[in-house]
């Protein structure tokens, strides 16, 4: 039985349409993403968890128990705003101390309490400091310890790295991750940045224009996106415009390529096999493309050209023109590899990719 | 919509269906009553009488040409203050924005006694030359534009002001770059970009002016204006000739603001998001220039400071000496001693300082309930966006139209018989003039509040109810400590205003309810010129302290 249940909910802005029919479920101690594009709903739906927004339609269960039209202030929810939304006017103390005094708690338990959620984000003794006075990291952490105070029921993150310089955002990331892990909480953590959202959530469910794409491990989702959209949101994806050939068969799909003209190999089951006369969109990581330059002709070799070499540190992108069909691939080393260089591009069969909706 | 909300909604409708749309819809409906007909006659009458027609262009004229000088004084100050540094700046700017806080009774009083023809100034110059006569009089469409321009420059000078430190100093210098020389800049980059700001100032100015009743009733001679007008039709006890002038000024008053405001709207900037270049004034470098600019300032600091200290000095004078000489030649406490000692005066202290603070006081609990509703926060609006515009319109109708036509419509409507179930009597009873106050003065708190509350991120309510805070406790523990500031200081500001309100009290006050400004018009008018000025001193120095306090909250919000 999930924690969390969001059922089909909708939400509009006038006559845009934010949030469509969304379903999700969150389990307990789970650390969940929610990843997408600026504009995508993903901070509407948090919203709407968090009782700050109510939806149009759907309903919304915790604990088996519809809190679809329940205030944001009988949840119980923690949550950690993307400006932090601290109180100016009162100090870290009565900022971390904010709900609890909400709920009336008897003073040695509200001292004690606020001791320690400000010594779980190591920031001890910062309790007569005004919020003004503090580092944008600092605050970040009072905004942290503001919300696990109240020993959430769930805590809800608003992008809460993105107003960080990268090197703090990495750093605090992980402190972030290992905190909620240690206090057996649930997160629901919302974030464009995919990078965060794969470092940090068990699952993620990938949201583009309102609605709910996939949802799945990290892994899964970086190596299997379902759809065209997601693929390009998860970015750096070869999408290969082809269409599938009669001699597919059972766990053995045959494509040709639109440009190019190439035959592909790859495994798909028959049930998800599109219609013949349709293209589909097949999806390749760079780093997953291979390069030869001795000749190799096995399954899904392609020739090619090197049109392009462009070294970015770590790795470099090779360009390659395999009669008309342009494929990215990124490489360690460039060593070997010259502009003009005829090749070899291999397309390893177990790492293509068949996007399901082709709709985007 | 919530429970809350209606409650809210339904007090902020209450006051505006008592206090703005029934009189004013009850004036119109007296100015088109004859003999129980519904006729135009009584504007038919009125309008053909040349000497309404001549109040009305003077009225009009008299507002052209104070916005016209006022722009010309105003805004070069600002651009010499705002962009230039040399010595005296600072004195001038600290006064520049004086005249604002002086009551207008009492800055006409003051002009009388510095620059009237027995005045120190008119009496000096003819002592000096022996001449035969006092060589001018203050009187007339000089004596009007003289005053009007020192009481309302400060609209355009601040507003120009705080318009260029708007503006983002790279703009300029990106002009320069491009080739323009100082005047293509002011003109095709500064000058754009502050005409919201002009536009804004030439309203403010606009409206006062045609508010203005003081000065034509005390020294504007056979310049007879409307408000004046209305002033002694109803003096003479002719009721329909008093309503109907009052419905005109009326109409011209939110035709004004009306033609402004569709002027503004059609000359909006963005404001820059971007990071500008932070822009220092420039130093006067050149010998000549810097003397002069600094020569300027203190002209202007003396131009500024010389009719409180005249009242200041004529407050110590002892009666019966300062007759034919320039100066007073006996000084004393008496006029002070007598201002707070009789008890007839102490009444009148007493009855402006409760009326004002009721008016203040209920101004601010009201802006509440209105401004709740008014302000767009995280979880949606209790209305959509056409029911706020009108709201908002109705609340600010009491302050864009003249005090004499509030006054007017709360006396006609509230004088007796009405229609309007649950009103009261108010006319000839204390409270006419509190609620006369409120009316005036509360759309200052409102707009205050509105501000303060609009600078407050909505998150930090959604941070207060996510936590678990009630309604109520995010009230009380996060939105009043973080607004009371800038409510507390609107809230002075009205109450510093209808301390020396005189427009309308003079309309409506009753022996019950003497407010300062009717003490001080009957001390001048039995030549009691020290007693006068001790109370325009009192009522500078209450504003003065009220006014301190209102700009240190200011800087805590800030």
């Amino acid at each position: 039985m999930p924690l969390l249940s969001l059922k089909n909910i909708s939400r509009s802005f006038g006559s845009t349409r934010a949030v469509a029919a969304v379903s999700l479920d969150v389990e307990q101690g789970e650390f969940f993403g929610l990843l997408g594009p600026s504009g995508c709903g993903k901070t509407t739906t948090l919203r709407m968890i968090a009782g700050l927004e109510k939806p149009d339609s759907g309903t919304i269960q915790f604990q088996n128990t519809d809190i679809t039209n329940l205030p944001a202030e009988k949840r119980g929810f923690g949550m950690v705003f993307q400006n932090y939304a601290l109180f100016p006017h009162l100090n870290v103390f009565e900022n971390v101390a904010f709900g609890l005094r909400a709920r009336h708690a008897a003073k040695a338990e509200l001292s004690e309490r606020v001791a320690s959620a400000l010594e779980l984000v190591q920031l001890p003794g910062y309790d007569k400091r005004a919020v003004d006075e503090l580092s944008g990291g600092q605050q970040q952490r009072v905004a942290i310890a503001r919300a696990i105070a109240i020993q959430p029921a769930l805590l809800l993150f608003d992008e809460p790295l993105s107003n960080l310089d990268v090197s703090l955002r990495e750093e605090t990331r992980s402190e972030l991750r290992e905190l909620v892990t240690r206090l057996g909480l649930t997160a629901v953590y919302v974030t464009h940045d995919q990078e965060e959202a794969y470092a940090l959530c068990d699952r993620i469910s990938v949201m583009v224009a309102g609605r709910l794409m996939q949802t799945g491990e990290p892994r899964e989702l970086y190596d299997h996106p379902s759809d065209i959209a997601v693929a390009r949101f998860l970015g750096r994806n070869n999408l290969i415009k082809a269409m599938r050939l009669s001699s597919s068969n059972t766990d053995d799909g045959e494509f040709k390529t639109l440009e190019g003209g190439h035959k592909l190999h790859l495994p798909v089951t028959h049930a998800i096999l599109s219609p013949m006369d349709q293209p589909v969109f097949l999806a390749i990581r760079p780093e997953h493309v291979q390069i030869h330059t001795n000749g190799d002709s096995g399954t899904n070799s392609l020739r090619g050209n090197i049109r392009e070499i462009v070294f970015a540190g770590a790795t470099s992108t090779v360009r390659v023109d395999a009669a008309g069909l342009v494929l990215e691939a990124l490489v360690l080393q460039p060593d070997g590899l010259t502009v003009n260089q005829e090749c070899t591009v291999v397309l390893p069969h177990d790492r293509l990719t068949l996007l399901q909706n082709q709709s985007g | 919509m919530n429970k809350r909300s209606a409650v809210l909604l339904v007090i902020t409708l209450l006051v505006l269906l008592y206090g703005v749309i029934y009189p004013n819809l009850f004036l119109v409906n007296l100015s088109l009553q004859r003999d129980g007909v519904l006729t135009l006659a009584n504007y038919r009458e009125v309008l053909s009488q040349s000497i309404v027609l001549e109040a009305i262009l003077n009225s009009v004229g008299l507002s052209v040409f104070t916005v016209l000088l006022c722009a010309i004084i105003g805004v070069p100050l600002a651009f010499l203050f705002e962009r230039f540094d040399f010595p005296g700046r600072r004195i001038f700017a600290a006064l520049a924005a004086l005249p604002l806080v002086l009551p207008p009774l009492v800055g006409t009083v003051a002009f009388i006694f510095l620059y009237g023809e027995t005045g120190i100034l008119a009496h000096g110059i003819q002592k000096l030359f022996g001449f035969e006569r006092p060589p001018w009089s203050l009187q007339g469409w000089a004596a009007l534009l003289f005053f009007h321009t020192y009481t309302m420059y400060p609209f355009f000078y601040v507003l120009t002001g705080a318009g260029l430190r708007r503006i983002d100093a790279s703009l300029a210098e990106a002009a320069r770059s491009l080739g323009a020389s100082r005047t293509v800049v002011l003109r095709r980059v500064l000058l754009p970009q502050l005409t919201p700001s002009l536009i804004a100032a030439a309203l403010l100015t606009f409206m006062t002016s045609m508010a203005s009743f003081s000065a034509p009733l005390l020294f504007g001679g056979n310049v007879r204006v409307l408000t004046l007008e209305i002033f002694t039709a109803r003096q003479r006890g002719d009721a329909v000739m008093a309503v109907t002038e009052t419905v005109v000024l009326a109409i011209i008053s939110l035709g004004a603001l009306i033609f402004f405001q569709r002027y503004e709207g059609t000359r909006k900037f963005a404001a820059a998001t971007m990071k500008g270049a932070p822009r220092r004034r420039a130093a006067i470098a050149s010998g000549k220039t810097r003397v002069l600019a600094t020569i300027l300032a203190i002209v202007f600091a003396l131009l500024l400071v010389l009719p409180v200290a005249t009242l200041v000095l004529v407050s110590f004078a002892r009666e019966g000496s300062w007759t034919t000489e320039t100066l007073p030649s006996a000084y004393t406490f008496a006029n002070y001693l007598r201002v707070f000692s009789e008890p007839l005066a102490v009444e009148v202290f007493v009855n402006s300082l409760s009326m004002s603070a009721i008016a203040a006081v209920a101004a601010l609990l009201w802006s509440f309930c209105v401004v709740t509703l008014l302000v767009r926060r995280g979880r949606g609006t209790v209305f959509d966006e056409s029911w706020r515009r009108l709201l908002s319109l109705l609340v600010l109708v009491p302050w864009a139209l003249p005090g004499t036509v509030v006054a007017v419509s709360v006396a006609e409507a509230y004088s007796g018989l009405s229609s309007l179930p649950g009103s009261l009597m108010l006319v000839g009873t204390f409270w006419i003039l509190p609620v006369v106050y409120f009316l005036r003065f509360m759309p200052l708190v409102v707009r205050a509040l509105q501000a303060s509350m609009e600078q407050l991120d909505p998150a930090l309510d959604e941070a207060a109810g996510s936590l678990g805070a009630r309604a109520w406790q995010r009230f009380t523990r996060v939105t009043l400590p973080l607004v009371w500031p800038g409510a507390v200081a609107g809230t002075l500001l009205a109450f510093v205003i209808a301390l020396g309100e005189y427009v309308a009290s003079v309309l409506v006050f009753v022996p019950a309810n003497r407010p300062i400004s009717i003490a001080i018009a009957s001390e001048l008018r039995d030549f009691n010129l020290g007693a006068a000025a001790a109370y325009g001193v009192v009522l500078i120095l209450i504003i003065s302290i009220s006014m301190v306090i209102a700009g240190k909250l200011e800087k805590i919000r800030g």
